[in-house]
């Protein structure tokens, strides 16, 4: 079915391609293919709606009608405004210059903080920090547990106080130890959360007050549909997110949602999460997350091709 | 304090703003339908399908639309589901899915669930691999008060199985169920893997009949499809349960999932709590997503 749908687009793009001049009618046709493959994508509808609209409009443009080589002008301009809506590669972390930086993991159930809480600690060692994992998830059987593995694997200290104490309170005892155990990167695991659960939310709300992080990263499965706008939008809304790790990237799913929160937020996507390893993290890469989106190889290629 | 907004509050918009069943009305409700992540291909069919009965029954009234689509979905879930018959036979629930999605969640609450209603349970912690997985289905089984098999991490998760299967067969349990870790399904030697657990089951408890459910994540887009398909290609799926529907998700996916597999839904989930489990009723489904 997907094969199906990227065969469709990169038909219709290379019949455009081969155009000497367009007409609306084509352009028309075109957009719906592309409309129909960003959708199977699980771009958001009215993300997808703007996009194609803003396509459209760039493609009816002069620098298009008075191209020689007019569909490949058009196949550029889905390429190029993809990949406006995606950013900038950024795969920095901001640190405190002056005292302990924080990183806080939050997102939906299931998403991949835990691990991902891992990952940042294997990479801040790696880069001769000394991290402190701080166990805020007092909700989810094990949750302590399997953090504290994580930390283990990667031998990096966890600091827990069970699962009787407030997250608050736990995020606060946890800045006290940073400082008394000479720990210069924190990373706050949070239990997973719906983004319409008012008391969780402000739980966040509260940590985050409490210890003023430097990061505050909302874990997203790339595998999410069209409900992820609606997720990235209420938890910046409450959190000001600083940034997002798309999780999960190592199965096949298109990850438009990549492109729907990129287009609502406007925060940048730091990493991107590929496998379950404690090393399978890696900066996120724009263009090839908007090749991936359109289910094709790589569009530059076929660009430059024509 | 958890609000949910629904289809239904869409439709009646557009229901309210046109009068007459036109191209442009079809055009938003594709949007709407789109939103619920059922996809493209399901989306078209309710477009088809509207069409023709607006044709066929002269229906002119855009008021009438939202029960047509309706009646479409809930047939669309029915016809595929079956008739359990009750047996005394021995059971086993092989619970697969990726990574997150609420699988040994789900076993603790089906646990429970099949417990109280006096059924004697066996669970089989078979994800050996992630981090305090074990540790969590444990704490799961002390909440449903049932016995729990496993092994140490990092051991052969196709023994856990055999353990597990001598357990029920010896203490005679009524149901066995596995847990198993989360696998993206385009990993072919983690497939394997899952394909070996279910021939265990299959050859060595040949006495008891396998259901083998697929957990899907409510908020997952249209990977949902090929998960469901290369998962039904590893084992004999016969059952899905749909996770995490008290989010703002709406589940649509199940519709193309049901259709594909051509197996029902049978449970959803809808929240963290031990008796957050519901037994899936079609017409409910339909009526939650609009209603
Ligand atoms: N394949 C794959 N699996 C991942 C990735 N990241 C995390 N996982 C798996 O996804 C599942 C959930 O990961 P966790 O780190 O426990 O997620 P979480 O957000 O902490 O979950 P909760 O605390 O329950 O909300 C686990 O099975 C992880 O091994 C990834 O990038 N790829
Ligand atoms: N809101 C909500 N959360 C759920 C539901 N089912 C499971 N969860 C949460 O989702 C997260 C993942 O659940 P698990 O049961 O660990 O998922 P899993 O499929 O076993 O995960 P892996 O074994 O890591 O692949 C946990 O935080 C659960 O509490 C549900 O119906 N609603
Ligand atoms: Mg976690
Ligand atoms: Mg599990």
């Amino acid at each position: 079915m997907f094969e199906n749908l990227s065969d469709k687009l990169q038909n219709t793009l290379k019949k455009l391609r081969g155009k000497g001049k367009l007409t609306e009618k084509d352009i028309d046709v075109a957009m719906k293919e592309v409309k129909m493959s960003l959708l199977e994508a699980d771009v958001n509808y009215k993300v997808v709606k703007t996009f194609i609209n803003n396509v459209k409009e760039r493609s009816l443009g002069h620098e298009v009608m008075e191209s020689l080589t007019p569909g490949q002008q058009v196949v550029k301009i889905v390429h190029d405004e993809l990949m406006k809506i995606m950013g900038e590669a950024e795969s920095k972390l901001k640190f405190n210059p002056n005292d302990i930086t924080y990183f806080m993991m939050c997102g939906l159930q299931g998403a991949g903080k835990t691990t991902a809480t891992g990952k940042l600690a294997k990479k801040l060692k790696k880069d001769g920090k000394r991290p402190l994992l701080v166990a805020c998830d007092i909700y989810r059987p094990a949750a302590i547990k399997q953090l504290e593995v994580v930390g283990a694997s990667v031998d990096v200290p966890v600091f827990a106080m069970g699962d009787k104490v407030s997250p608050v309170t736990i995020a606060k005892e946890a800045m006290k130890h940073a400082l008394k155990h000479g720990n210069d990167v924190v990373i706050i695991d949070t239990a997973g959360r719906l983004h319409i659960d008012d008391d969780l939310m402000n739980e966040l709300v509260q940590i985050k007050e409490e210890v003023k992080p430097d990061e505050i990263l909302l874990l997203l499965d790339a595998m999410t549909g069209q409900d992820a706008v609606k997720v990235a939008e209420t938890f910046n809304k409450y959190l000001e997110i600083t940034g997002v790790i798309l999780t999960k990237i190592d199965g096949d799913a298109r990850g438009g949602a990549a492109l729907s929160i990129r287009n609502v937020v406007d925060k940048p996507i730091k990493f991107v999460s590929v496998g379950e390893k404690m090393d399978q993290i890696e900066p996120f890469y724009p263009d090839r997350m908007a090749s991936r989106i359109l289910g094709m190889g790589d569009v530059l290629s076929i660009i430059e091709k024509a | 304090s958890k609000t949910k907004k629904n289809l239904t509050e869409q439709i009646e918009n557009i229901i309210y703003s046109h009068r007459k069943i036109d191209d442009e009305f079809l055009e938003e409700l594709e949007e709407i339908l789109i939103t619920s992540d059922m996809g493209v291909e399901t989306t078209l069919d309710i477009i088809e399908y509207i069409k023709e009965q607006v044709k066929k029954n002269k229906i002119e009234d855009t008021g009438e639309i939202k029960n047509l689509i309706k009646t479409y979905l809930a047939n669309m879930l029915e016809e595929h589901e079956v008739n359990e018959e009750e047996s005394n036979a021995q059971k086993v629930i092989l619970v697969v899915g990726v990574n997150g999605v609420g699988k040994t969640t789900s076993i603790g609450k089906m646990a429970y669930r099949l417990k109280s209603s006096g059924k004697s349970v066996i669970v089989a912690a078979a994800d050996t691999f992630r981090a305090a997985a074990v540790e969590q289905l444990k704490e799961w089984c002390t909440r449903a008060d049932v016995e729990i098999i496993s092994s140490e991490n990092g051991s052969d998760p196709a023994s856990v199985i055999y353990d597990a299967i001598q357990s029920a067969k010896a203490r005679k349990s009524d149901i066995l169920i596995c847990d198993t870790a989360g696998r993206l399904h385009n990993k072919v030697n983690l497939m394997n893997e899952l394909s070996k657990m279910f021939k265990i089951l299959d050859r060595e408890y040949s006495q008891a009949t396998i259901d083998v459910y697929l957990v899907i994540d409510a908020t997952t887009g249209q990977n949902g499809i090929i998960q469901a398909k290369l998962f039904g290609e590893a084992c004999k799926i016969n059952g899905l349960i749909l996770t995490k529907l008290d989010g703002t998700a709406k589940g649509g996916i199940a519709f193309p999932i049901v259709k594909e597999l051509n197996i029902p839904i049978k449970y959803i989930g809808v929240g963290e709590q031990i008796d957050d489990l519901q037994t899936f009723d079609a017409k409910e489904f339909v009526n939650a997503i609009f209603e």
